[in-house]
Order: structure tokens, then C-alpha cells, then sequence
């Protein structure tokens, strides 16, 4: 070895998750679903594949789906990250899409659920009442291994009837 | 599965990224990421710098010029997802929002830009073979200035682009769908959003009384490169049936590598190459003559 191995700089990072600033010290290679997890404590982004296949680490930036398996955290510092922390109702409850995938038994071992919630909070926002295909397609990036798939397109469905049935509830 | 360690920096104006990138001859652009990120992570690339082009929001731009014969022009930052939601986008070239559709998954279109796709020169990806189709072009810029790269010098092999080390890939120029031809795409994959066992994507010319008077196709994951043939002799006198069709991917097949891997075998892929030839250039015939309907 002619050269020495110098010290990984780090780097100061401010990121913005479910509203809140966590300032984190890492390097520039720091994934941001290991950023979430390991930096900022919230380990409710599931790691599968690391390699942008499998869904489970789906996050919301700037309320768009993203992988955090595929972003450097560095990368998104100040944008608005959500996690699957930031779904539920402010007072606690479950919100709708947790709610649908409760009744409906959406989820069985639970590891793939965070990439299908955050993923499925977004489609309703773009398609807020799916046909049963497009419920389907709206899931279709995302891998189930106890292939629970049935239950979760149903979940789809049935969040957005909770959706809309709180909208009409506002507009009626 | 964690990147080597890197460098890194976020220029905020393109000409710092010029001089960033030519600081060093192992940095590397990351724009969407979605190729190059598993790339690092399962350490089959790791440069020395990252240069994050993600704040150059003057890349971001979707430009659309329907004097002369047309051109959509996209910049490299500009995310698959806006690219296929762009109504200019799809009335000038609508083989571009067809071919957006196939790649990936919606998810990984919300981050993966197009430019980056194309200059990534994976021959399993469908917007290279679509520029190819079209025989579009792509600008890139150093600190030594600016030139523009035919697609027919762009790609060199598997992964590999001509663009030179201290290279950005600024924007893409795709054509747009000339007067009397309609456009069509289709893939084979073992899931949907996963890479294409094949692909095809066919231009077809036809004139008022629907004669073919052009076919083109080009195909992914059939070569270490996109590959784009000409296949209009194959339909004699003007005439598309089903035995002119079969004779346009015969036609194909020789300019064509179909390989074995886990997924697939050579013959198995050249048959898709036949089936989505005729598949594909028979949509591109039916939307050209669809177009010409619509405009008289």
C-alpha cells in the first residue's frame, strides 16, 4: 500500500421529516433510507432490496414517491421527506390508508406495508377514486413477499372511500 | 449493500459543475440516480466525486419548438414522470410518452431522468432506442465548450456513451412525429417494470391511400447497443399484411443479438423480436393511418 486510507469527510445535513428538522452528521454516502433509520431513529422505512426493486423503503418527497434505497440523503437536505411516521391522523388514529390496510387485512407480516402506505397516500392524492385496475397499477412498483396482494388492492379501494367519504362529509 | 466512500459536491450553477467535473477524471454526474445509485451500492462503479446536478433547476426545462420540422428538447434534469405528463411533449412526439411508460415504475419515474437514461447507454433501456428510432441527439457541455452528438456516434458499447469524462449531458433532441407517420412501442418483460426481455419501437410512413411508404423499428435488450433498422423493403408496392409483417422482422433478425441469460434463451428472444416486430409495426401503421383521419 503505497497510499493511506484518509478520513471519510462528513457533512453537516439538516433533514426535514413528517415537519420536523433533524440535524445529522454523515457522509456523502449515506443513503437516505439508512439516514432515516440509523441518523434519525425512525425506523419505520423497511430496507429490502437496497436497490430500488423491491418498494418496502418508499418515502414522499416534496409528497412525490421516491426510493430512499436510491437517493443520498445529502442529496434531498431542506426538502419535505414523509415517512410512513407521518401517515397517521394528527391526534394519533390511524389515518385512512393505515385504517383501510387494518380492515382489510393489507398487511400479514407487515415488512413491505411502509412502501405500500406512503406509495398508496400518494396515488389517491394523483386518482382519488381508482378503478379496481387502476388500484392495481397504483401498487405495481411494490413487492409483497407474504403476496398479500388481493387484500392490499382491496386497502386501495377502501382508503379511498375513506378519503372521499371525509370529503363529502366537508363539502355536504 | 453500501457505496464505497466518495466526494461530493452541489454546484448551484452549471459552470461550477463544468469545473467540478473536470477537476477530477473519476467524478461522475449524478442526476436522477436511479442507475447509478445501485451501481455504487453494489460496488460495480465508484468514482472518486459525485457531482450532484440535482440544483440546477435551469436543466430542468421541457422545451417544445413546433417551427421547421419540430424538436422536443429535454433537459437533464427533468424527471421521466414530467416528461410523460407533458401535453406539448405528447402532441409533437407521442412516442415518447408511449415509450415513459415502459420504463420502471411510477416511483422510480418520479426521481430517473430521461437525458440521464439515455447517456446511462444501457441497451436494455427503452429511451436510447427510442432517440435512435428517431435519430435524435444529445448537447453536452465541458469547460471546453459546448457540441452536439448525433445518435448514431453516441453509443459505444454496454454502459458506454461517447461523452468524455469532463462531460454533462445538458439536454436531448428528440424529432417530432413527421407529417403522415404514426409511432408505436411494446415490450416483453417477466414483470411489469422490469427490464425488457425486448423491446420495439417502430416509425411507420404511410401516404393518403395507406400505402407504407417507410418502417422503421428499433430494439432494446437485443445488443450490447440500441439497434435500429430499416425495414421498408419489406413491405413490396406499399402493402402491409400479415406475411409482409413476418417478413419485416426476418428482416430484422440478422441486424438483431439475441443472447442467452437467466431470463431467457437466444431463441426465445428472437422470437419475441418476431412477434413484437409484427406486433408494433402494425400499431405504428394503424396510428399513422389514424393520424392522417384525423387531419383530413
Amino acid at each position: 500500500m503505497t497510499q493511506t486510507q484518509p478520513t471519510e469527510e462528513l457533512l453537516d445535513v439538516r433533514l426535514i421529516v413528517n415537519g420536523a428538522s433533524h440535524d445529522i452528521r454523515i457522509p456523502a454516502r449515506r443513503l437516505l433510507s439508512d439516514a432515516l433509520r440509523h441518523d434519525v431513529g425512525l425506523t419505520g422505512t423497511h430496507v429490502g432490496c437496497e436497490h430500488g426493486v423491491c418498494g418496502a423503503c418508499t418515502i414522499l418527497l416534496d409528497g412525490t414517491p421516491v426510493r430512499a434505497c436510491l437517493l443520498f440523503a445529502v442529496s434531498v437536505a431542506g426538502q419535505e421527506l414523509t415517512t410512513v411516521e407521518g401517515l397517521a391522523n394528527p391526534d394519533g388514529t390511524l389515518g385512512p390508508v393505515q385504517q383501510a390496510f387494518k380492515e382489510c387485512h393489507g398487511l400479514q407480516c407487515g415488512f413491505c406495508t411502509p412502501g405500500f402506505l406512503t406509495t398508496i397516500t400518494a396515488g389517491l392524492k394523483d386518482n382519488p377514486d381508482p378503478t379496481e385496475d387502476e388500484a392495481r397499477e397504483m401498487v405495481s412498483g411494490n413487492l409483497c413477499r407474504c403476496t398479500g396482494y388481493q387484500n392490499i388492492a382491496k386497502s386501495v379501494c377502501r382508503a379511498a372511500e375513506l378519503i372521499n367519504g371525509q370529503g363529502k362529509g366537508d363539502q355536504e | 449493500m453500501k457505496p464505497a466512500p466518495f466526494a461530493y459536491t452541489r454546484p448551484t450553477t452549471i459552470e461550477e459543475a463544468l469545473i467540478a467535473l473536470a477537476s477530477d477524471p473519476y467524478a461522475k454526474v449524478l442526476a436522477g440516480g436511479q442507475s447509478l445509485v445501485p451501481l455504487l451500492s453494489m460496488r460495480l462503479a465508484a468514482p472518486a466525486l459525485l457531482v450532484d446536478i440535482n440544483g440546477l433547476a435551469e436543466l430542468e426545462t421541457i422545451h417544445v419548438s413546433e417551427a421547421g420540422e419540430g424538436v422536443v428538447r429535454i433537459g437533464a434534469l427533468a424527471r421521466h414522470a414530467a416528461v410523460e405528463a407533458d401535453e406539448d411533449v405528447r402532441r409533437v412526439q407521442p412516442l415518447i410518452s408511449n415509450a415513459l411508460k415502459l420504463v420502471a415504475h411510477p416511483t422510480i419515474r418520479n426521481r430517473g431522468t430521461t437525458v440521464g437514461s439515455i447517456v446511462h447507454a444501457d441497451a436494455s433501456a427503452e429511451m436510447p432506442a427510442v432517440l435512435m428510432l428517431l435519430d435524435g441527439s444529445v448537447t453536452v457541455r465541458s469547460v471546453d465548450g459546448e457540441r452536439t452528438i448525433g445518435v448514431h456516434d453516441l453509443f459505444v458499447g454496454p454502459l458506454e456513451s461517447s461523452l468524455a469524462p469532463n462531460e454533462i449531458a445538458v439536454s436531448a433532441q428528440f424529432p417530432a412525429l413527421a407529417e403522415g407517420t404514426g409511432v408505436a412501442c411494446d415490450e416483453v418483460a417477466r414483470r411489469h417494470g422490469d427490464y425488457a426481455l425486448c423491446g420495439v419501437a417502430a416509425v411507420v410512413g404511410v401516404d393518403g391511400a395507406g400505402a407504407v411508404t417507410s418502417a422503421r423499428a428499433a430494439y432494446w435488450s437485443m445488443g450490447d447497443v440500441p439497434v435500429a433498422v430499416d425495414l421498408t423493403e419489406a413491405f413490396v408496392g406499399g402493402r402491409l399484411s400479415d406475411e409482409h409483417l413476418a417478413a419485416a422482422a426476418e428482416l430484422a433478425l440478422p441486424h438483431l443479438e439475441a443472447t442467452e441469460d437467466i431470463h431467457a434463451t437466444a431463441d426465445y428472444r428472437a422470437q419475441l423480436a418476431r412477434v413484437l416486430t409484427r406486433r408494433v409495426v402494425r400499431a405504428a401503421y394503424d396510428d399513422a393511418v389514424a393520424r392522417r383521419e384525423t387531419n383530413s
